[in-house]
């Protein structure tokens, strides 16, 4: 029988920008299984809100991730209206939706970047994270920030974006537009991209479904969910159908966050042609009494918000279930049988982010 | 209302034979979460076909020991680990348990106590 070896992967490794743990038990190159473990920067915010007034909690549920960030306080603000029967005004969740997707160009950017790092493609990794400045840009033009947007709020939006920046917007995305197609057609049709992703990782259509994961992960596999199609904010009057492929592999998964790149660039697009004028936000009164489960297709996934209030300004629950924690069953499973060379890109292809599920 | 919700109350006895029943149907479970509340826990499974979304809940004394669902949904094993260390519910029989060590947490089970118990709002400080 071959000695079995467990290798400690993470918390802190070149390939993983944030701490998660692995026990890989392994015999000679292959991965037998893989044990992970969390928790080593979580921060409890799921409690916090006990002691944070439910208006205020809008800016730590912002900074539960740094990338998906408007999409956290997005969410958050959903959950809030529901539960209050809020009528946010139209303008206000177009609004919304526009941010959400520029924010989805951006994170895949990023994960697009860190994939070409992750397989030593250096020059590709720096190409795509210099195309995501442009688009950090736009999000630092419309909300005065790169990051933490700050503009979403109970009742609305914070700022506007005018007629004119808007234009202005539409016109910089058909600018980068050729740009982004001339570095993503490297990570489609390259030889080494392909040779380092095609059929490592395999994840099936009957497994992604079984193991409840959501997000690019899930449709790479030919699972046609996404949770825009649930019908928040403005996404029912947008002509869309989610990105799927069938193949389930890395370079699957790959494939699928680059055609969504330029599907949310067309959204942005047919938000800008049919955004009402109006007001973008409604003053709130009153603490929220009830309960309701969000959904969101965040860039990674689809992410689910609950709160509960009881009439005081303290809410009584709030819990959020991560697309990376959903997607973890299927990284433990799909890491059993690769060999150990190929656990980076396995790991990066289902794009864990540490920060969103140490909430 | 962006969606309706439905939600369905079990007890411990039903709990598995209606779990298995949506799994049978095809659906996803999407997450298992944990509130403390007066009477213990309120666990809350969350499934999903084709975009309807149904709940199920339990609510359980802190002593009595609930069944995993995880030899029915395998994926369910990640929660139900979350919610014995984080709320310290006693969840039997877990395909991968890590009795206590899937988060590293300073203290036992930090989210098993009714809300401010040990620290109070804001503006009462």
């Amino acid at each position: 029988m071959t000695k079995r070896n467990i290798i400690p992967f993470g918390p802190q490794h070149p390939v993983l920008p944030e701490p998660i743990h692995l026990d890989l038990v392994t015999e000679d190159e292959k991965v037998v299984e893989a044990i992970p473990r969390i928790g080593f920067v979580h921060r409890g915010l799921e409690k916090l809100v006990e002691i944070k007034e439910y208006q205020d909690f809008v800016f730590v549920a912002e900074r539960i991730c740094g990338i998906c960030s408007f999409m956290h306080g997005m969410s958050y603000c959903q959950a809030i209206e529901e539960v209050m029967n809020i009528q946010v005004p139209e303008r206000a969740l177009w609004l919304r939706t526009i941010w959400a997707e520029i924010a989805r160009i951006q994170s895949h950017l990023l994960w697009l970047g860190l994939a070409a790092d992750a397989m030593g493609f250096e020059s590709l990794f720096m190409h795509t994270w210099r195309l995501r400045e442009h688009v950090l840009d736009i999000i630092e033009m419309t909300t005065g920030g790169r990051i933490i947007f700050g503009s979403c709020r109970i009742g609305g939006v914070r700022r506007d974006i005018s007629a004119d920046t808007l234009d202005y917007i539409i016109k910089r995305l058909k600018e980068l537009e050729p740009e982004f197609r001339e570095v993503t057609e490297v990570f489609i049709n390259d030889y080494s991209v392909q040779h380092r992703l095609k059929g490592v990782g395999v994840i099936n259509l009957n497994d992604a479904h079984e193991l409840g994961i959501v997000g690019p992960t899930a449709r790479a596999s030919g699972l046609n969910y996404d949770a825009r199609k649930i019908g928040y904010a403005r996404y029912p009057e947008l002509d869309f159908e989610p990105v799927t492929e069938t193949d389930g592999d890395s370079y699957s998964r790959c494939v699928v966050r680059v055609r969504e790149l330029f599907q949310s660039i067309d959204l942005v697009r047919q938000c800008a042609g049919k955004i009402p004028g109006g007001d973008i936000n409604v003053k709130v009164t009153g603490n929220p009494k009830g309960e309701f489960f969000t959904r969101v297709e965040q860039p990674r996934g689809e992410v689910i918000y609950y709160v509960r209030g009881n009439g005081t300004k303290f809410l009584e629950r709030f819990r959020v279930r991560t697309p990376t924690f959903a997607n973890v069953p299927a990284m433990v499973k799909v890491l059993q049988g690769c060999q150990i060379a190929d656990v980076p890109n396995i790991i990066l292809t289902i794009d864990p982010c540490i920060s969103c599920t140490e909430r | 209302m962006i969606e309706n919700q439905e939600l369905i109350t079990v007890d411990e006895t039903t709990l598995s034979s209606k779990v298995y029943g949506f799994f049978s149907e095809g659906y996803r479970l999407v997450q298992i979460h944990c509130t403390s509340v007066d009477a213990g826990f309120e666990l809350n499974y969350s499934f999903d076909r084709e975009y309807k979304f149904t709940n199920i809940r339990l609510v359980v004394d802190r002593e009595t020991e609930v069944q995993s669902v995880s030899g029915i949904y395998w994926n369910a094993f990640l929660y139900e680990n979350e919610i014995s260390d984080l709320f310290g519910v006693k969840i039997k029989n877990i395909v991968l348990d890590y009795h206590g060590k899937f988060y590293q947490t300073a203290a036992k089970a930090p989210f098993g106590k009714p809300e401010q118990e040990e620290r109070k709002p804001e503006e009462e400080s």
